[in-house]
């Protein structure tokens, strides 16, 4: 405990200190989750009323392309890197993370890389407006000038994942606390581990698929281009190769988070600990051999459609298994409610509900009708937010006492989920409804029969953006003035060595390793 | 089995629950809620497994949801109830593996069924070609001679809330693909410029057209009437503005219908040859200026900074007259600028050239005939 942090704004700019790089990408996590927010509260006002009213459809697709990425680069991966900073060495028994200038670097880099893609929108030409899978060759051939900041903003968001992905892969294989075998890790040391090793796997090939565009865009190549030898379908391939396994990689860590709530608020231990983590490691290994599942329609040969049908089938399995498992963990509990644990339970069913939606996806006769329908918007929502963000909500409720020695306030925090939950079903339970009517999603207008359930949804997604002020509100009012905590153990039922540090957490733990039974 | 006293009450719990279905506006809101059953066999097909696997999810769901309800309910802390400690039980953990699988086998089956058949275009009565565009389709019937350009009909004022919304907003076109009822009709796809996809929810059809390729799929529709559909796939500005009408006719009326398109195209071609006055030209040319070129160049031809170039004042638009001929005809590539000389007649291609002339204080005073576009794309 030899010194503590530095003073003012070096302490953040020059922190190589684990807690306090958890805590940046925390912050920003949020601030993006807010900037990705506002184009979708945008997106849902222009189709609160068949007609176009506040935006242009230029304007629009620019919308449903930014809230698309920001969501999933800005938003949902730092929250769940800053979980990892945070928790992983304390969860370990470890003093920091194994690569602390490295991960100083890899949270610095995201400010400047959102910069870049936001900035975009305030360009001659508009910013990106060919969706967040920029399908080649809208993205290159027709794209707005702004595409290569689009490029350059990507490269750097994937650099920034590959390096933290190599720090979290190096401190839990090297730093562990003696006795702290792999199979006596929390599941959310489990989750991340595995998605360190997807993400090293996949960043490459989306920076592989960017790099490929930026060539056919300004040097003469025709990898996308059909006119020059070039096919349109490869890069839906390549961008698909990553994109199957970055689903994975935004809701494993959500898993790892979950099973560490579900045994704290039911006081018995998690269900099935090694079936959890082969189902993790089998889902993993699923990601990688189902992606043209998100190309039914494309044209593929018969084979490659009954082949990617029945792989995709597969991953119900472990993903039943997991859902099974944390059924069972709550069986014969002794249940308490807190706000971790409501965002808990309301993540496993609608998670499920998502689950569910996907088999109906897997279908490949079927998915010819759901396929870029408001059917799939519905059902991708119901494991991005209801899965991924509710997650990430429920571990900054569940840790926020032993990060910053305060307690939040019980009835705000209730508060704030019956209001996510409620706005979030309302929000996007019609978008099913919509889908199987026909409406295709990226519509900037629609036909009338879909205005009834357009409505319901609006209005449902303004609830949910309302309650994030409150989380924002909740969090701060925690912060400044929550009850201050003292027992090591904050929750009765919560095992593991997070809870034997001081509470709030010191800025140095571990210096010498714990003693793991 | 019901009991004997029993049944009347069943009985009218039946009629009750028909009735139910049959008040409109109830029977209305249900309709918005599912996906309609289709006018081919294998819409319907897609709409059973739809149903089954939407029934097996049910099931699952109620059977795990009840056990997670009846712990939240029963296993509270708050009700004094003791944590038990069980933690693994490797039976169970294979029962959950395996039962699984085999639903989803049982479930695999009728499936690559159904995947066969959607693949099985042979045979077909009646080849179109579609070939998508921003944003508008084209259909050719091929071998027929017969091939024209579908866009939306909605007018502007409607999407813009100056006008009030007509019954089939956003999904109306001015020229409808026909097609003859119980034949079987293969749809050849492609695409011009990005990729769009072709969905028609009543045929269970939808498939991406996709630039440099040639995607095939077909539908034998049962019953006669007008279906409409939409793009679904992302295709730029105006992505939710190029719906989709199939009229659906019975065989001898379709007949007719092709003679007649027949005619037409060789009357159109015949007009080739004919000379118009300024006063024509303009007048054609700005409908079809309107119809094809406003979208991005705008009806005032002042273009959408950054994006669209502008016709006011432009050297194409006012330099020589081959320049202007060869971006028409044979578009721009490597830009969003189409080749209109596939989709436009000689009569339209004179009149819009001419009209941008002379339009937007263009001003050249240059007439263009639509001997002059045929002799140009002869020379090419």
């Amino acid at each position: 405990m030899a010194h503590g942090p530095a003073k003012g704004i070096k302490r953040w700019l020059f922190t190589t200190n684990h807690k306090d790089i958890g805590t940046l990408y925390l912050w920003f996590s949020f601030a993006m989750f807010l900037v990705g927010g506002l184009f979708a509260m945008i997106i849902r006002a222009e189709l609160f009323q068949p007609g176009m009213q506040l935006v242009t459809p230029e304007f629009f697709n620019q919308m449903t392309t930014m809230h698309g990425l920001v969501m999933v680069f800005g938003a949902i991966m730092p929250a769940f890197v800053g979980l990892a900073n945070w928790m992983i060495p304390l969860m370990i028994g470890a003093p920091d993370m194994a690569l602390p200038r490295m991960n100083n670097l890899s949270f610095w880099i995201l400010p400047f890389a959102f910069l870049i893609l936001v900035a975009t929108l305030f360009m001659e030409g508009g910013g990106p407006n060919f969706g967040w899978t920029f399908y080649a060759p809208l993205s290159t051939t027709y794209a707005p000038d702004s595409v290569n900041y689009f490029i350059f903003a990507i490269h750097l968001m994937g650099a920034s994942s590959i390096m933290g992905a190599i720090n979290i892969i190096a401190t839990v294989l090297n730093m562990r606390a003696p006795g702290m075998t792999l199979m006596k890790m929390p599941l959310f040391v489990w989750t991340w581990l595995i998605t360190a090793f997807l993400l090293l796997a996949v960043m490459p090939v989306l920076a592989g698929a960017v790099t490929m565009m930026l060539m056919d865009i300004n040097f003469g190549t025709s990898f996308f281009d059909a006119a020059g030898g070039g096919d349109p379908v490869l890069f839906q391939h390549i961008f698909w190769f990553f994109g199957h396994p970055e689903v994975y990689i935004i809701i494993l860590p959500a898993f790892g988070v979950i099973s560490a709530i579900i045994p704290t608020f039911s006081r018995k231990p998690l269900f099935g600990y090694s079936s959890m983590v082969y189902a993790t490691a089998a889902i993993a290994f699923l990601s990688f051999i189902v992606w043209a599942h998100h190309m039914f329609t494309v044209g593929m040969p018969l084979a490659g459609e009954l082949y990617f049908m029945y792989a995709t089938m597969l991953i119900a399995v472990p993903t039943g298994v997991k859902v099974f498992n944390w059924i069972t963990t709550m069986f014969r509990g002794a249940i308490s409610f807190e706000t971790p644990m409501l965002f808990a339970i309301a993540f496993v069913i609608l998670f499920t509900i998502g689950g569910f939606t996907g088999l109906m996806l897997a279908i490949a006769p079927s998915d010819i009708q759901y396929h870029d329908s408001y059917f799939v918007v519905a059902h991708f929502h119901y494991v991005m937010v209801a899965g991924a963000v509710f997650s990430g909500t429920a571990a900054v409720y569940y840790w926020l006492p032993k990060w910053c020695g305060r307690m939040y306030n019980e009835t705000m925090g209730k508060l704030h989920f019956w209001i996510a939950f409620i706005g979030f079903n309302i929000a996007f339970f019609p978008q099913h409804f919509l889908g199987l009517a026909g409406m295709p999603r990226r519509y900037a207008d629609y036909a009338l029969q879909f205005a009834d359930w357009n409505m319901v949804s609006s209005i449902g997604a303004f609830i949910y953006g309302a309650a994030q002020i409150l989380f924002l509100y909740n969090v701060i009012a925690t912060i400044v003035a929550g009850k201050p905590v003292k027992e090591a153990k904050v929750w009765e039922g919560a095992e593991g060595l997070e809870w034997t540090v001081p509470t709030p957490a010191p800025y140095h733990t571990f210096a010498t390793p714990p003693a793991v039974k | 089995m019901i009991a004997k006293d029993e049944q009347p009450r069943a009985r009218l719990l039946l009629s009750l629950l028909t009735l139910a279905a049959s008040v409109p506006a109830l029977a209305d809101w249900r309709e918005t809620l599912n996906m309609p059953v289709g006018v081919t066999e294998v819409s319907r097909e897609i709409h059973a497994l739809h149903m089954t696997i939407f029934w097996i999810c049910v099931a699952i769901g109620v059977v795990v949801f009840s056990v997670m309800i009846y712990s939240l309910i029963a296993h509270r802390k708050s009700r004094g109830h003791q944590a038990a400690h069980f933690h693994e039980s490797t039976a169970v953990e294979i029962a959950w593996t395996v039962v699984p699988a085999l639903i989803l086998i049982a479930m695999a089956v009728p499936a690559t069924k159904a995947m066969i058949k959607l693949y099985d275009t042979s045979d077909a009565d009646l080849d179109v070609l579609v070939t998508g565009y921003q944003w508008k389709w084209q259909y050719e019937y091929l071998g027929h001679g017969v091939s024209f350009m579908s866009e939306l009909a909605t007018p502007e004022s409607q999407i813009y809330g100056a006008e009030e919304k007509s019954e089939h907003y956003l999904q109306e076109v001015n020229n409808p693909l026909v097609i003859p009822v119980g034949a079987k009709v293969r749809f050849l796809l492609t695409a011009k410029d990005v990729i769009h996809a072709w969905w028609v929810p009543a045929f269970g059809v939808k498939k991406d057209a996709i630039p440099g390729f040639v995607n095939e799929t077909w539908a034998r529709v049962e019953v006669p009437g007008t279906y409409r559909g939409e793009c679904a796939e992302l295709c730029g500005r105006g992505h939710a503005f190029m719906p989709i009408v199939v009229k659906a006719v019975p065989q001898a009326e379709f007949d007719q219908w092709l003679a007649a398109k027949k005619r037409e195209a060789e009357e159109l071609k015949a007009l080739t040859a004919k000379t118009f006055t300024m006063e024509e030209l303009m007048a054609r040319g700005e409908e079809v200026y309107n119809r094809s070129c406003a979208a991005c160049h705008q009806v005032n031809g002042e273009g959408i900074p950054g994006i669209f170039p502008p016709m006011k004042g432009s050297t194409i638009a006012t330099g020589p007259l081959s320049g202007h001929l060869d971006i028409v005809v044979n578009g721009k590539p490597g830009t969003a600028m189409q080749a209109f000389g596939q989709q436009l007649s000689e009569v339209d291609l004179a009149a819009v050239i001419t009209y941008e002339r002379n339009a937007f204080g263009n001003d050249t005073g240059d007439v263009v005939q639509p001997l002059d576009v045929y002799n140009f794309k002869q020379g090419q």
